[in-house]
């Protein structure tokens, strides 16, 4: 036997678990604050534009990293039939990346920031990052050096991309002159801070929500479904196509701007090659599947990853073709990019970590399943109808506001102010606030469930199904 | 750019298209040594195993089609380095395009305005209607989308004018902006001298004050506020001081008194002259004036 170190995947899963539910949190807190902006009750930390860079924080690097760095030390170990690289090392980077996640709660909603987007943390927590970014590639690429089987399973070489990239990105993009123990400029300044930025905030998308999340995804769907994968050679091609691809992407960010035209064409047509790249992930999940349909109906867990698939499929479908600038001139600003955003970050991120916990808590704790399947099924219809609500309404947000922010009478007048715009988006605003609740509730059934089933209670199973069809 | 950019882009971006191709044709083709179970033989953690399907044709050209339409878009339009596209496009010919467009609309809907007099212009429903967009897009940031005013910012929808309300007036607050100074007078009152001062000015809106203190203020009052308040208060438009009397604060309300004697004000409403034109200043001027004139 191998002596698989499972305590820091552990960790990592229950870090998942418990940031997932503080970022979601703080997002429904500012959801209710554009609907009811006395919602911040004149405290300052409270306010929209402190809280606003905590929630992307704390879900994309807290929840969203915890997971990655679990899992990607859960599957590593696995497919390389190896113990960690060091154990040591791996505890480290679990307490250090802590350690920055408290920093961001203790510094962005008192106003110390970098006031770039994804980018907000001071500079000493930077520093601290890129440390314990390096301890765990040291941990991660130590392990798969050290593998007993020849082969580097698929799952790998996305994590790996994930981990070599996020540091690049992270470095780069963070290349500033200290001024105080708070404050640095950036080293660049003007388009090029702004291109340099993009270039960042666009592949954190690509490698950190899309290549990690894929990695998982190529280890946990085929093992719930006990499928083989469906295409080695799809594996191949839409691997080096997606990471080669997005780092051009970042300049559909700046669209009509400053930036240079060359810049923004560039940044357009490689975002709409990216598509069909991005779609392979798509089809080489869901075909995975095949020969094993039926699961959709008798496993939740596979139900919550193929719908998170399917989201992965519907907003890199939507990306490029917002990437194209006529339709940009009409969404940017817009909450139609929130709405897109959000079908990638709720659908796909959040669900296909939510259903790769579920198959990995039982393991991890040595359980034949969760306490209930009944709750899992719960926590998906929740889930999914949030999302619906949540994407929808931004759309029809963002389309209206794009829509009125363009109309120019037969008088070549502007029709609308921007006030009208917002008051007009208000519906939306108190359904998103639904939808984002209705997630939240979903990421608190998934910590009861987890909770019970660490703890090791089995859930009725006879009374549970027939509590359901009392119900129904 | 310079040459090297230039070339290092297009050989950057050529390079990689072909890279993609290259990828597809080399990963496209059928294997012919198929396995049995058609997987590729490797196993990982004992049940995770390889199917070795074909790429989905359709996926392939969607791949294919989406690299065409880069090329073609390309040749047509700025990327390829200095190269400027076929059609010679930036954003900048297309703005200033769209926006000659939106500029003849206006010159011809604004026409029939030009000349008509101040009266014939509030009672036309068109030119109201656009005086009210012009309002809404350029003037509603501060005082309002109803005109109502915020703290700082006044209310045009009543009849109390700091700088007049005459068309004129408005006519010249739009085209050359305002500024309006209170300096501080702490200094020259002592802080005894602030609250019977303010205290007078409370009395002359009949507001709940002090009376002692207000008698001691009027006075003060007369030393060193008449200059451009007036001897009654009633504020001066030529130098912008507003009228004490009538319980109207631009700042939100008389507790404002104080903290203006002590820290002086600065009220800055900025020329629009080179923002609008003159068509449009007139316009909306004249449906400020309407709202209090109707």
């Amino acid at each position: 036997m191998i002596d698989f170190n499972d305590k820091v995947v552990k960790q990592f899963t229950i870090a998942t678990i418990f940031w997932g539910i503080v970022g979601m949190l703080v997002g429904v807190i500012i959801a209710i604050q554009l609907a009811w902006p006395a919602f911040n009750f004149d405290i300052p930390w409270l306010t929209y534009s402190r809280l606003r860079p905590l929630h992307t924080n704390a879900v994309i690097f807290a929840f969203g990293g915890n997971a990655l760095l679990g899992t990607s030390m859960y599957v590593a170990q696995r497919t390389c039939q190896v113990k960690l690289f060091s154990n040591t090392l791996a505890s480290m980077v679990f307490w250090g990346y802590q350690l920055v996640i408290v920093g961001a709660v203790l510094t962005l909603p008192f106003g110390f920031t970098q006031s770039k987007e994804y980018a907000e943390l001071i500079w000493p927590l930077d520093v601290l990052l890129t440390v314990v970014w390096v301890l765990y590639a040291i941990v991660y690429f130590g392990t798969i050096a050290t593998r007993t089987v020849k082969h580097i399973y698929v799952a790998n070489w996305f994590y790996s991309a994930f981990i070599i990239t996020i540091a690049v990105l992270h470095i780069v993009n963070n290349l500033a002159i200290p001024v105080n123990w708070h404050l640095s400029y950036p080293v660049f300044s003007g388009s090029v801070d702004a291109l340099v930025q993009w270039w960042y905030g666009h592949n954190a998308v690509g490698f950190f929500l899309t290549a990690g999340f894929l990695g998982m995804m190529y280890y946990f769907v085929p093992k719930q479904a006990g499928r083989p994968v469906y295409s080695y050679r799809l594996s191949i091609v839409h691997f080096w196509a997606l990471i080669s691809t997005y780092m051009w992407a970042g300049p559909h960010h700046l669209h009509y701007t400053s930036l240079p035209d060359w810049a923004q064409s560039l940044g357009m047509v490689f975002s709409l090659i990216l598509l069909a790249p991005s779609w392979g992930g798509m089809i080489n999940g869901i075909m995975t599947l095949s020969g094993a349909w039926d699961k959709l109906r008798s496993d939740p867990i596979i139900k919550m990853m193929i719908v998170a698939l399917s989201f992965y499929g519907m907003s890199t479908f939507e990306g490029p073709m917002l990437s194209i600038k006529t339709v940009n001139a009409l969404s940017h600003y817009t909450d139609w990019t929130i709405g897109h955003v959000h079908s990638g970050a709720l659908g796909w991120v959040a669900l296909m970590t939510m259903a790769s916990m579920y198959t990995l808590v039982p393991r991890l704790w040595g359980r034949d399943g969760m306490y209930s399947t009944q709750l899992i099924n719960v926590h998906f219809w929740i889930s999914t109808l949030g999302i619906v609500l949540y994407i929808a309404s931004m759309w029809i947000a963002g389309v209206m506001q794009g829509l009125m922010w363009r109309e120019i009478d037969a008088n070549g007048s502007l029709v609308y102010s921007h006030v009208e715009s917002i008051e007009a988006t208000y519906p939306y605003y108190v359904i998103r606030i639904i939808g984002g609740v209705l997630f939240l509730i979903g990421a608190l059934i998934q910590a009861y469930n987890t909770y019970k089933t660490i703890k090791g209670d089995q859930a009725e199973v006879a009374v549970s199904t027939e509590a359901a069809g009392a119900k129904a | 750019m310079s040459n090297f950019w230039h070339w290092t882009v297009i050989i950057v971006v050529v390079a990689h298209i072909i890279a993609y191709l290259w990828l597809l044709f080399a990963t496209s083709k059928k294997k012919v040594d198929k396995r049995a179970d058609n997987t590729t033989g490797h196993v990982w953690d004992e049940d995770l195993t390889e199917l070795d399907n074909p790429m989905p044709r359709w996926w392939l050209w969607l791949f294919v089609i989406t690299i065409v339409f880069s090329i073609a878009y390309l040749y047509l339009y700025p990327g390829m380095g200095n190269f400027k596209g076929s059609k010679e496009w930036t954003q900048i010919n297309r703005f200033e395009a769209n926006y000659a467009k939106v500029n003849d609309a206006r010159d011809k809907s604004f026409a029939g305005f030009i000349n008509k007099p101040l009266d014939e212009l509030i009672q036309d429903d068109q030119a109201m209607l656009l005086g009210q967009r012009i309002f809404a897009n350029n003037c509603a940031q501060c005082h309002g989308s109803d005109a109502g005013g915020a703290t700082g910012f006044p209310n045009l929808n009543d009849d109390d004018w700091n700088w007049g309300g005459e068309y004129a007036d408005i006519l010249y607050t739009l085209n050359n902006g305002r500024m309006g100074v209170m300096p501080p007078w702490a200094p020259a009152l002592g802080d005894d001298g602030v609250k019977q001062v303010a205290a007078y000015v409370r009395s002359l809106s009949g507001i709940d004050h002090d009376g002692a203190l207000a008698a001691e203020g009027e006075a003060k009052f007369g030393m060193f506020c008449v200059a451009c308040h007036g001897p009654e208060g009633k504020g001066i438009a030529a130098l912008g001081a507003p009228n004490l009397t009538d319980d109207i604060w631009l700042y939100g309300s008389h507790e404002i008194i104080e903290t203006a004697l002590y820290e002086g004000l600065n009220g800055n409403m900025p020329s629009q002259s080179e923002i609008l034109d003159e068509n449009r200043i007139k316009l909306v001027a004249a449906y400020v004036y309407s709202l209090s004139n109707k």
